[in-house]
């Protein structure tokens, strides 16, 4: 995916937005409150997924490298997603924001629109359809002619697979979001979508694109959406898994990302059995 | 946690569908990735497309792709989740892999390659021996897991 966007500006963008959630988490540490580690490492890890697709080898490679620009695809379009959804950044707003702010942002995430644009089938579509839309039609051929087509591309595959994935299994609040055979339904959809795209390139190249280099290319966009979206599934599953247990009822409502740090349960020696005391 | 669960009178009425249901997805869900693995990947027996395919066994081909990649994760949560309530019955968990995998097997060798014509079991061969050994293979789990399901059911 090479980008007419110089290096320097793409790279303050990311740099922004990584500092952005920093100053998130060190408001909310200011307040008392706690933030846990591990969704400030997804955060940054989903940093390095972007900056590796638009400044590392995929975006220095030819236009015509087919393979390297599925390698851009799946950073960009699934696993730069998938880590930033899993780093909460809307919770964190809404923690680290005055209450006035947050109050605003939250109507403004349960308004019409909104919640219109985060439903699994409109996301699915979305996702889909631009991929759809960027092999099938001449907009891959107009991405490497003009540097407009080129930006609204590469931000369209990043921001359609954040509201994809965030509607599938975000970890954000959505009160309104569908129950999980909705849900379900558009996953597997969307991999069907996906499986039927990269079978379909193996055997029909893009324009301009070799038969064997569309051919690589075309297999890891199978297989390596299929290792992607083995990740996504596993987090859907294990979010049922959870809202399904059945001792779920006796213990009091807590939020998915506690306000304190939760105690951690010292490691001790399996207590002597009494016999052995003798 | 307790190990598998003893065969009881206090076990909820809805395990048998799940214990089926979590069969049958892991079992399409291993009898897909097998296919995959042994006849696409390791014997190249299969291809991965050839371009004869008609746009109908592709569709037929992605959709059972997503939804078996989809089932063999869920069936396995499925499965924590019996074995959490300790609702878990090895007989129609068992019965329900061998249905689901046989189910899958004679769907594939039947109207994947043969009515839609997706693409064969293997090329420039002929092909009887292979077909008939695909579907008599299939048939033969889909009856064992048919009889495991109503022995199950004779024998509370």
């Amino acid at each position: 995916m090479t980008s007419p966007v110089p290096a320097w500006c793409l790279a303050t963008v990311l740099l922004g937005t990584a500092l952005l959630y920093l100053l998130g988490v060190v408001a909310v540490r200011r307040r008392g409150g706690w933030w846990p580690a591990g969704r400030a490492a997804c955060w940054a890890a989903g940093h390095v997924a972007a900056a590796a697709a638009l400044l590392g080898p995929p975006a220095h490679a030819a236009h015509h490298d087919f393979t390297a620009q599925m390698t851009g695809h799946l950073l960009l379009g699934m696993i730069t997603p998938l880590l930033l959804v899993l780093a909460a950044p809307v919770t964190l707003a809404l923690r680290a924001l005055p209450v006035a702010r947050a109050r605003t942002l939250s109507h403004l995430l349960a308004s019409r629109p909104v919640r219109t644009l985060t439903h699994p089938v409109t996301a699915a579509l979305l996702n889909g359809g631009g991929l759809g839309a960027l092999y099938l039609t001449g907009l891959h051929r107009a991405m490497g002619e003009h540097a407009g087509v080129n930006v609204a591309v590469h931000a369209h595959v990043v921001l359609a697979g954040y509201l994809f994935t965030a509607a599938i299994a975000g970890v954000d609040p959505a009160p309104h979001r569908p129950g999980p055979r909705v849900r379900a339904a558009a996953l597997i959809a969307f991999l069907a979508a996906h499986a039927i795209l990269a079978k379909h390139l193996y055997g029909h190249p893009p324009a301009g694109v070799l038969p064997a280099d569309a051919r690589a290319g075309a297999q890891l966009m199978y297989y390596g959406g299929d290792a992607v979206d083995l990740a996504l599934i596993v987090v859907f599953c294990r979010q049922w898994y959870r809202a399904a247990d059945p001792r779920r009822r006796d213990r009091p409502v807590t939020p998915r990302i506690p306000h304190q740090r939760p105690p951690r349960a010292p490691w001790r020696l399996p207590a002597p059995v009494a016999a052995d005391r003798g | 946690m307790p190990a598998i669960a003893r065969l009881d009178d206090t076990r909820p009425a809805v395990a048998t569908g799940r214990n089926v249901l979590s069969g049958a997805l892991l079992g399409l869900g291993t009898a897909a990735f097998a296919d995959e693995v042994i006849f696409h990947q390791l014997l190249h027996w299969h291809h991965f497309y050839d371009r004869s395919t008609p746009a109908i066994g592709l569709v037929s081909d992605g959709l059972f792709h997503a939804f078996s990649w989809f089932a063999t994760v869920a069936a396995l949560f499925l499965l924590a989740d019996l074995r959490r309530r300790a609702a878990f019955s090895a007989a129609r968990w068992w019965g329900g892999l061998l249905l689901g995998s046989g189910g899958f097997q004679l769907y594939d060798g039947t109207l994947q390659h043969k009515v839609m014509g997706l693409h064969q079991i293997r090329y420039d061969v002929d092909l009887t021996a292979y077909d008939w050994t695909w579907n008599v293979i299939a048939a033969l789990l889909v009856a064992a897991g048919a009889a495991l399901l109503v022995r199950a059911r004779r024998t509370p």
